[in-house]
């Protein structure tokens, strides 16, 4: 057998991308297991010893939290799994998320050298994360970073997402004591509700979560800050030094086109909701029900979109489309999700814009009035403006329709907060380095502060706001 | 876990009162808002009004009407047992004001919905008239409670056993055509709030109703609540659940009341079938 280390640099240099092993997509399309199988050992040894090693390595740049790749790459390779592991951990909180679903394609990975190079495939960075985080949580592998002795010094998260998850683990880390109001009666914000279990499985969100709980971190759930406790009683009554902010984007958009509140029209976020933490895909066994539509269209084109149309064939529709007003190109989806969603059989219609969602006498959904587009002049941020072709109206036959076209931020919280300052679109306004919010002593992170973002970008967000909580704590 | 330190059936054992220990929401909770219980692991999220808070005990009551699955689920909950999550307090408070002279009008357990509201208008200084209806005398709940906070009750059952025998909007268009009223709350079953509102809206008296949508979360992160309101969707788990009963798109409500009517057959069936588990 071939000893991976053992290979000349040339010969490193020969061995094609390892493509992770995945279910058939026929079958998988099926029911809710995780997509993709890993790699084995020899494979995550074959894939890490593509990397050439830069001097200068450049995909480390393209990784919003700056993880050391070139050097847990070739722990892997010489099979150092542990130090590898502890080198991931390093600077990332939730490397077997991160694995799963980062858009590597357009950052660590859209950088790699060797990628660059006509004719090859970058190294799989993300597969190679989504392995080691895997091969600890199997062989139980803890955190080897000793947590110091207790500051005595208190700190409410609110959100359990990534943003608060990471803030949580890292300030936890520093002996600080950290309580997370979490508004669910489960943890992991979108991690849990949002991405669905056969791209995320829940046990990976449930292991994270108890490894925090292993640092010392608490978790309060069914508390939503804003209602069953303010921000200032957690500051001035409960005596929290810091308060971090991660409650996530919320509030879904819709169409504002007529036939909206007919049933079988559903947001993404209730539908996956449904689906995903209340586990609606069991039911009977588990008591929240969801509409299982035999021909669904989804409106929108980005990751949620994605999500939402294959959770619907794993539902059991017939048909599944995704209609959006531009094209294949200007989909913000993952390139990965989109190909998945194709292969398992999911149909598009591009350049098409819903008009109105047409009903039956008893309120219920049975199609969806749609027009042609063309694209036009492109817009401020370079992307060309869809235009309405002329009586180019159609009918979509479906009983059920998902609207993904976006999330704006949750006023719940910070409507009833003084002092929070926020802009023009409702999103708390932070420090971009450090996270500090205009009010004292609160800092906030993830998607309440950015938009909608990615997963690794809130939790980006939610390292940066530790370090300078920490910091402050140690002033104060 | 959420303990049940009281519980009490009523109306034929159709409706259950709980007094649950919750001491951060009964600190917060203000009349009008509502709680989302789930009983177990698999059970789904229901909203439920708080019908009563003590704040020295750091308890809340919820009364409710066993019309499925869950509900069933809730009702055989005994005291020491308790609900797996206990969320709230969620909604916009009632908005409580000196008006004058308010006639509160209830409809089965929307009674005990707008127990505690009544009591808000009656603290305020209001002249209150409360109005309830109930399918008979057996079925009518909390009429000692909602005496104690108003200046005058009138009941009203479908068959004659008390009261007057007819509906709340005959008795409610009496009131409104000797007297000027200045505003009127109505809680009950859909159609209820519905003819209520047509009605004060000939007498351009302004109305509040507490709308009851199927909800998910409760924080307005899931858009299943939505309601049609003057043309306008809301969400009525963060902007209601009370809302001007003038605008309130009632069909639109009806309809996505009974979105999982085929859902909730089974589901009953099925825990019938295990033997009420
Ligand atoms: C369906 C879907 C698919 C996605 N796919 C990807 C992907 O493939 N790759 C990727 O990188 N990103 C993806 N994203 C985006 C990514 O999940 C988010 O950017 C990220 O989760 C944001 O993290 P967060 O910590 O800011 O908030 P969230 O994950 O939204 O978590 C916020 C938490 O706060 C809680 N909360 C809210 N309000 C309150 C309150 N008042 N009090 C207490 N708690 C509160 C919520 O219940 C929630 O648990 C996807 C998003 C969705 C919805
Ligand atoms: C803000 C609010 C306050 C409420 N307060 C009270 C109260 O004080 N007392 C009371 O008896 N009832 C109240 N309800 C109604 C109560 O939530 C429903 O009766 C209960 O959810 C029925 O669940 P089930 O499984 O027992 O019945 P199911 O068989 O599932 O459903 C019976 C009917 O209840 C409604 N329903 C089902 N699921 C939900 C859900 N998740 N959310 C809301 N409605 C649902 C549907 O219209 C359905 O047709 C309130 C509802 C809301 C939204
Ligand atoms: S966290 Fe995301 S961007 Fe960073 S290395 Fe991992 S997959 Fe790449
Ligand atoms: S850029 Fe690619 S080849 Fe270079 S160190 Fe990073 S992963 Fe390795
Ligand atoms: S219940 Fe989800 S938005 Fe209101």
């Amino acid at each position: 057998m071939i000893n991976v280390k053992d290979l000349t640099k040339k010969e490193r240099r020969q061995i094609p991308r390892q493509e992770m092993t995945e279910r058939h997509p026929k079958q998988r399309a099926k029911y809710f297991d995780e997509v993709t199988l890993g790699y084995s050992l020899k494979e995550a040894q074959f894939e890490a010893a593509r990397c050439i090693q830069c001097k200068d390595p450049t995909c480390i740049k393209g990784c919003p939290v700056s993880i050391n790749i070139p050097g847990f790459l070739e722990m892997i390779v010489e099979d150092n799994l542990n130090d590898a592991i502890d080198k991931v951990w390093e600077a990332t909180a939730l490397p077997a998320v991160c694995g799963r679903v980062c858009p590597q394609e357009i950052q660590c990975e859209e950088v790699c050298i060797v990628g660059l190079k006509k004719g090859t495939e970058p190294v799989g960075i993300g597969n190679l994360e989504m392995f080691i985080a895997d091969w600890a949580r199997a062989n139980n592998v803890k955190n080897s970073a000793e947590i110091p002795p207790s500051t005595g010094k208190k700190v409410a998260v609110v959100g359990s997402g990534p943003a608060g998850i990471a803030v949580a683990g890292d300030l936890a880390k520093k002996g600080h004591e950290v309580t997370i109001f979490e508004a669910f009666h489960k943890a992991g914000g979108v991690l849990l509700y949002g991405i669905p279990e056969f791209r995320l499985a829940k046990n990976v969100v449930a292991y994270e979560i108890e490894q925090l709980e292993s640092l010392g971190v608490k978790i309060e759930y069914n508390s939503v800050v804003g209602r069953t406790i303010d921000v200032d009683e957690l500051l001035e009554e409960m005596d929290y030094d810091a308060v971090f902010i991660g409650v996530g984007a919320g509030l879904p958009n819709f169409l504002g086109i007529p036939g909206e509140d007919l049933n079988g029209v559903f947001s993404a976020n209730e539908y996956l909701t449904r689906a995903n933490l209340m586990r609606a895909f069991e039911f009977p066994k588990y008591d929240t029900p969801i509409i299982p539509g035999k021909n669904v269209a989804v409106l929108g084109a980005g990751n949620v979109a994605m999500d939402s149309a294959r959770t619907a064939l794993r539902l059991g529709a017939k048909s599944v489309k995704i209609v959006y007003r531009r094209t294949r190109v200007e989909s913000p989806s993952r390139h990965i999700e989109l190909h998945h969603a194709e292969q398992e059989g999911v149909e598009f219609e591009f350049l098409t814009s819903p008009l109105e969602f047409i009903g039956s006498a008893n309120g219920k959904l049975t199609g969806i009035n749609c027009e042609k587009m063309k694209l036009g002049e492109p817009d401020e941020d370079g992307r060309r403006r869809p235009v309405p072709i002329k009586d180019s109206q159609f009918f979509i036959d479906c009983d059920l329709a998902i609207i993904s076209i976006g999330t704006t931020a949750n006023p719940l919280l910070t409507n009833v907060t003084d002092g929070l300052e926020l802009n023009e679109w409702g999103n708390i306004k932070a420090d971009p380095k450090t996270g500090k919010t205009t009010k004292n002593a609160v800092w906030a992170g993830g998607d309440i502060t950015l938009g909608q973002a990615t997963v690794i970008l809130a939790m980006g967000t939610g390292r940066d706001a530790a370090k300078s909580i920490d910091e402050y704590l140690r002033r104060i | 876990m959420y303990k049940i330190i009281k519980k009490e059936k009523m109306a034929h054992d159709s409706i259950v009162l709980n007094e649950i220990e919750a001491t951060q929401i009964a600190k917060k909770a203000k009349p009008g808002q509502f709680v989302i219980l789930r009983v177990d692991e698999t059970g789904e999220r229901i909203p439920l009004t708080m019908a009563n808070v003590d704040k020295e005990k750091g308890t809340i009551t919820i009364i409710y009407m066993i019309v499925g699955k869950s509900t069933r689920s809730f009702s055989m909950l005994e005291v020491g047992d308790g609900y797996q999550d206990c969320v709230g307090p969620l909604g916009e408070p009632t908005k409580i004001k000196k008006k004058g002279n308010v006639v509160c009008v209830g409809g089965g357990t929307g009674t005990a919905v707008l127990h505690p509201i009544t009591k808000g208008m009656y603290e305020a200084g209001n002249r209150v008239i409360t109005i309830l209806g109930a399918r008979n005398k057996d079925y009518l709940i909390m009429e000692k409670e909602m005496r104690k906070v108003s200046d005058e009750v009138r009941i009203c059952t479908d068959d004659g056993s008390k009261g007057r025998h007819g509906l709340v909007t005959e008795e409610l268009k009496e009131i409104l055509e000797t007297q000027k009223i200045d505003e009127v709350v109505a809680i009950g079953p859909v159609p209820m709030m519905k003819f209520v509102s047509l009605l004060t809206k000939e007498f351009d008296v302004p109305t509040i109703v507490s709308l009851n949508p199927i909800m998910i979360d409760g924080t307005g992160m899931c858009g299943g609540c939505r309601v049609t309101i003057g043309g306008k969707t809301k969400f009525a788990c963060v902007e209601g659940p009370e809302f001007d009963g003038h605008q309130v798109d009632y069909g639109s409500l009806i309809r996505r009341l009974d979105a999982y009517k085929h859902e909730e057959e089974h589901s009953n069936e099925c825990m019938f079938a295990e033997g009420l588990r």
